[in-house]
C-alpha cells in the first residue's frame, strides 16, 4: 500500500464498511454523512462503537446486510463507505485499543 | 380510503368511523418502530382486517377501529404507520408523528398510546420510549413477539421494567393472542399518565441508547439467541448463485402454476355459469328481462367471474411473499436495476406491490424519503402489470396463442407470453424512472436502509383471510362496476328499437358509439366491439371483458362461439399484439388518477403520466403496422387446443 508522505494515521482508522468482507466484524468509529442521514442510521443502531458484522449481500456484493444492534441492516456501497471502522482483529496487535 | 374500495389490492375490512358524540369514547393510538406487530394488535383488538405484512413500512395512513371491552365500553383504536423517533424523515412517519402530537386536523389527539415493541430486539426498540413518554400521555409499553422470545431463550422481566420507566408494561404475543387480557385491563382501567422518570435528552442518539441498554440491563433483558433459521435460509436466498436462481426458478413457478393449476377451477366456474344461465334460460319466460340476464349479467359478468381463480392464485403468491420475509431479500437483490435507473433500493417494495394493484402501491411510496424518488415512483406503479390486467392478458393470449411447451414441462409458450407482458411493464417502468431521474426528477441521494425482517412462517390463517377478503373484492367489482356496465351497454344495445324489436348490433345506440370511435382506433387494428370494450375498460381494466362478453352474447352470429373464439374472429394476431401493449402501457384506471393525485397534490403529475401513458399505448404500435393488417379481413388460422 502507497503512503501519501504526512498522512500518519493509522491504516485502521481509513477502513470503511465497504472493506468488510463476510463474517468480519468492526467497531463503527464515525459516520460521515449528513446530520439528518446520520441521525437515521444511528437510530436503526449504528452508534460509534457498536459493533458490526458484515452478512450476506446481493449478487455483485451491493447491497449488502450488516448485523449491527439486534437487527440486520442492508446499505448501498455508497452509503456503507461513509461509516468509517475500525477493524477487530482476532488477535490484536499489541498497542492497538 | 374510497379508493380502496374497488380496487384488488386492498380489500381489506372497511374502516369504522368514530361513533358521535353521545358515545364519546376513549381514543387511544398505537404507536412503535416498524414491523413490531402495531396492525397485527390491531387487528385483533377491533376484529378488522387490516393488512399485516412482515416487512417494515406496511401501514402508511392511520386506520381508525373500535375495540368493545369486556364491562361493554368501546374505545377508539388508531392504528399509525411505524416510527424509528419522533423526529420524522418520511411522509408515513409524519403521520405517525402529527397524530400522536395531536397535528393532524382530521383526527382527535389520542388520550393514550400504545406503544408497541419488538421484545426480540428490546434494547433498540426501547429508544422510543423516550420520546413517547416525553410527550406526557398515559401510555401502556407492549413488549411483542412473546411467543418469539420465549422460542429463542430471550429473557426480560416486565415488572422491573415497569418500574423503570414509570409506566405499565404487558408482555404480548399480537398474533397468538397471548397477553391480550393485559391490554384490555389497561384500556378499561383509568390510564394513569407515566410515572415521571429521568429521560434522556432526545435529540441525542447515542444518549437514548444508552439509557435503552442501562433500562433493559436493569430489567434483566436477555436477549433472544439470533435466528438460526433466518441465516440458514439466507445463506440460500442470498447465494451469489443460487440466489437469483431462486428468484427465476419462484417466477416461473408463479406464471406456469396461474396458466396450469388455475385451470380446472376456471373450467369448473364457466360450466357452473353455463349451465345456471341454461336453467334461468329454460325457467323464465322469454322476456326483455330474461334477454338482459341472459345477454349482460350471464355472459357479462360471467365472463369476468370465471377468473377468479387465477386472481386468487396471483394473491396466494403476493401473500407468501410478503408473509415470510422473503419480499425484502428480493428488494435486495432487485437493487442493483433500480441503482441503474438512478432509483431508491426502496421503491422496489412499492413497484412488487403494484403487482396486486397500482393504488395501494402507490400510498406505499410514503415510505421514501426523497421525494423526487417517491414521485419517480409514483409515476412508474402503473406500469407493473395490476391484477386487473391479468384477465384480459390471458384472454387474449389464451385465444391466439397455442399451448406448446418451451422448457419441457415446466414453462409452456402462454406462461411465457405472459411473463413477457410482465417483463415488457416492467421495462417500461425502469426506463421511464430512467428518464424521470435523469431529467425533471433529479435529486441527490438519499441512503438506502432496509431492515430485514426475520422469516416467519406464514399462518393458514392469515394467507387464507387475505384470500377470502381478495375474492370479496374481486366479485364486489363484478357485482357491481361490472354489472352495472354491461347492464348500461345491454340497454344501449337494445336502443332505437327496430319494429318493437331491438335492432342490428351495429346499428344500436352502443354500435353508433363504438363505430364513431373506430377511425380513431382503426390503426391499431381494432373494429368498434374493442373500441367499447376499451372505452368501459375506464372504469376498471377487467371491465372489457365483461363488455365482449356481453357484446358477443347478443349478437347472434358470435353468440355460439364463446369468448375466445369471437375474438379471433374480431381480431387479428397483430391486433391482439396492440391490445396487449395496449393494456400494458395504458393508464385505464380512474382510482388509480384519483390516488396520485391526492398524494402529489394537484393534477399536474397524474395528466402529465395519463398523456405519456396514452401516447405509448396508442403510439407503441402505430409504426411497426402493415398496411393490411387492419380489422379481421382473413380468417384467423384455426387453434388446436381451445382450452386455457
Ligand atoms: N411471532 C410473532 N410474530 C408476530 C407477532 N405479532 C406480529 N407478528 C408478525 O410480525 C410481522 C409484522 O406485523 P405487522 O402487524 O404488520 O407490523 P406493524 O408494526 O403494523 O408494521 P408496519 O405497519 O410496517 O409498521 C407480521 O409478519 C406478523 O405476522 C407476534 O406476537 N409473534
Ligand atoms: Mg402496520
Amino acid at each position: 500500500m502507497q503512503l501519501s508522505g504526512n498522512n500518519v494515521q493509522p491504516e485502521t482508522s481509513s477502513k470503511t464498511l465497504v472493506d468488510l468482507r463476510r463474517g468480519d466484524a468492526a467497531t463503527l468509529d464515525h459516520i460521515d454523512l449528513p446530520g439528518k442521514d446520520a441521525r437515521r442510521l444511528m437510530e436503526l443502531g449504528f452508534l460509534p462503537g457498536v459493533r458490526i458484522t458484515a452478512g450476506h449481500s446481493a449478487p455483485g456484493g451491493d447491497p449488502r446486510v450488516f448485523q449491527v444492534d439486534g437487527s440486520e441492516i442492508a446499505l448501498r456501497r455508497e452509503t456503507a463507505r461513509r461509516l468509517k471502522v475500525r477493524l477487530d482483529k482476532t488477535r490484536p496487535a499489541p498497542g492497538m485499543p | 380510503m374510497s379508493e380502496c374500495g374497488d380496487c384488488h389490492g386492498c380489500g381489506a375490512a372497511s374502516v369504522v368511523e368514530f361513533p358521535g358524540p353521545l358515545a364519546s369514547p376513549k381514543i387511544v393510538a398505537l404507536a412503535g418502530p416498524p414491523n413490531s406487530g402495531k396492525t397485527t394488535l390491531f387487528n385483533r383488538l377491533t376484529g378488522l382486517r387490516q393488512k399485516v405484512a412482515n416487512f417494515p413500512g406496511v401501514t402508511v395512513e392511520q386506520h381508525t377501529g373500535i375495540a368493545e371491552l369486556p364491562d361493554g365500553r368501546s374505545v377508539g383504536i388508531i392504528d399509525l404507520p411505524g416510527l424509528y423517533s419522533l423526529s420524522p424523515q418520511s411522509e408515513d412517519e409524519q403521520v405517525a408523528h402529527d397524530v400522536l402530537t395531536g397535528e393532524r386536523p382530521d383526527t382527535p389527539r389520542p388520550e393514550a398510546i400504545l406503544l408497541v415493541l419488538d421484545s426480540t430486539n428490546l434494547s433498540r426498540h426501547l429508544m422510543l420510549a423516550a420520546p413517547i413518554l416525553a410527550l406526557g400521555v398515559p401510555t401502556l409499553i407492549i413488549l411483542n413477539m412473546a411467543d418469539d422470545l420465549r422460542n429463542r431463550g430471550g429473557h426480560v422481566d416486565t415488572r422491573q421494567l415497569s418500574a423503570q420507566l414509570g409506566a405499565p408494561v404487558a408482555l404480548v404475543s399480537a398474533r397468538q393472542g397471548e397477553g391480550i387480557d393485559e391490554v384490555f385491563e389497561f384500556l378499561a382501567s383509568a390510564m394513569p399518565a407515566p410515572a415521571p422518570m429521568e429521560l434522556p435528552v432526545l435529540h441525542d442518539v447515542p444518549k437514548c441508547r444508552e439509557w435503552a441498554g442501562r433500562v433493559g440491563s436493569r430489567a434483566s433483558y436477555r436477549p433472544p439467541v439470533p435466528p438460526k433459521w433466518t441465516r440458514r435460509l439466507d445463506s440460500v436466498f442470498l447465494h451469489p448463485v443460487a440466489g437469483p436462481l431462486v428468484f427465476a426458478v419462484v417466477v416461473v413457478a408463479v406464471f406456469q402454476t396461474i396458466f396450469t393449476a388455475a385451470v380446472p377451477l376456471m373450467d369448473g366456474l364457466r360450466w357452473l355459469f353455463e349451465v345456471s344461465g341454461k336453467w334461468v334460460a329454460a325457467t323464465l319466460p322469454d322476456s326483455i328481462f330474461r334477454s338482459l340476464l341472459i345477454e349482460g349479467v350471464w355472459s357479462g359478468v360471467g365472463s369476468v367471474v370465471v377468473f377468479l381463480p387465477q386472481v386468487l392464485f396471483l394473491f396466494l403468491f403476493i401473500g407468501i411473499l410478503e408473509d415470510s420475509g422473503y419480499l425484502a431479500r428480493a428488494a435486495l437483490i432487485a437493487d442493483r436495476t433500480m441503482a441503474r435507473v438512478g432509483l431508491q433500493g426502496k421503491s422496489f417494495i412499492p413497484l412488487l406491490s403494484a403487482y396486486a394493484c397500482a393504488v395501494p402501491a402507490i400510498l406505499s411510496t410514503r415510505t421514501i424519503e426523497n421525494k423526487r424518488d417517491r414521485f419517480a415512483t409514483i409515476l412508474i406503479a402503473p406500469f407493473m402489470t395490476c391484477s386487473a390486467r391479468l384477465p384480459v392478458y390471458t384472454l387474449i393470449i389464451a385465444a391466439f396463442l397455442p399451448n406448446r411447451p418451451v422448457l419441457g414441462p415446466f414453462l409452456g409458450a402462454r406462461a411465457t407470453a405472459l411473463l413477457g407482458l410482465y417483463l415488457l411493464g416492467f421495462l417500461a417502468a425502469v426506463v421511464t424512472a430512467r428518464v424521470l431521474k435523469s431529467s425533471i426528477l433529479k435529486s441527490g441521494h438519499t441512503p438506502f436502509l432496509l431492515e430485514m425482517p426475520s422469516y416467519r412462517w406464514p399462518t393458514m390463517r392469515s394467507i387464507g383471510l387475505r384470500l377470502f377478503d381478495r375474492a370479496k373484492v374481486f366479485l364486489r367489482r363484478a357485482g357491481t362496476v361490472i354489472l352495472l356496465v354491461t347492464v348500461v351497454l345491454w340497454i344501449m344495445a337494445h336502443l332505437p328499437p327496430v319494429n318493437g324489436k331491438a335492432p342490428a348490433i351495429e346499428d344500436s345506440l352502443a354500435g353508433t358509439v363504438g363505430r364513431t370511435l373506430e377511425p380513431i382506433i382503426k390503426p391499431l387494428g381494432f373494429n368498434w366491439k374493442i373500441g367499447i370494450g376499451l372505452v368501459t375498460s375506464l372504469a376498471a381494466r377487467e371491465t372489457i371483458i365483461g363488455t365482449l362478453g356481453a357484446i358477443y352474447g347478443m349478437d347472434p352470429e358470435s353468440h355460439k362461439l364463446g369468448l375466445q373464439k369471437a375474438l379471433q374472429h374480431d381480431l387479428t394476431p397483430g391486433g391482439a399484439v396492440a391490445l396487449l401493449v395496449f393494456f400494458a402501457f395504458a393508464m385505464q384506471c380512474i382510482s388509480t388518477i384519483a390516488v396520485v393525485r391526492r398524494e402529489t397534490g394537484g393534477w399536474k403529475w397524474p395528466i402529465l403520466q395519463f398523456t405519456y401513458m396514452g401516447v405509448l399505448a396508442y403510439g407503441g404500435r402505430v409504426p411497426r403496422r402493415a398496411p393490411d393488417q387492419v380489422i379481421a379481413a382473413s380468417p384467423p388460422p384455426p387453434l388446436p387446443e381451445t382450452r386455457w
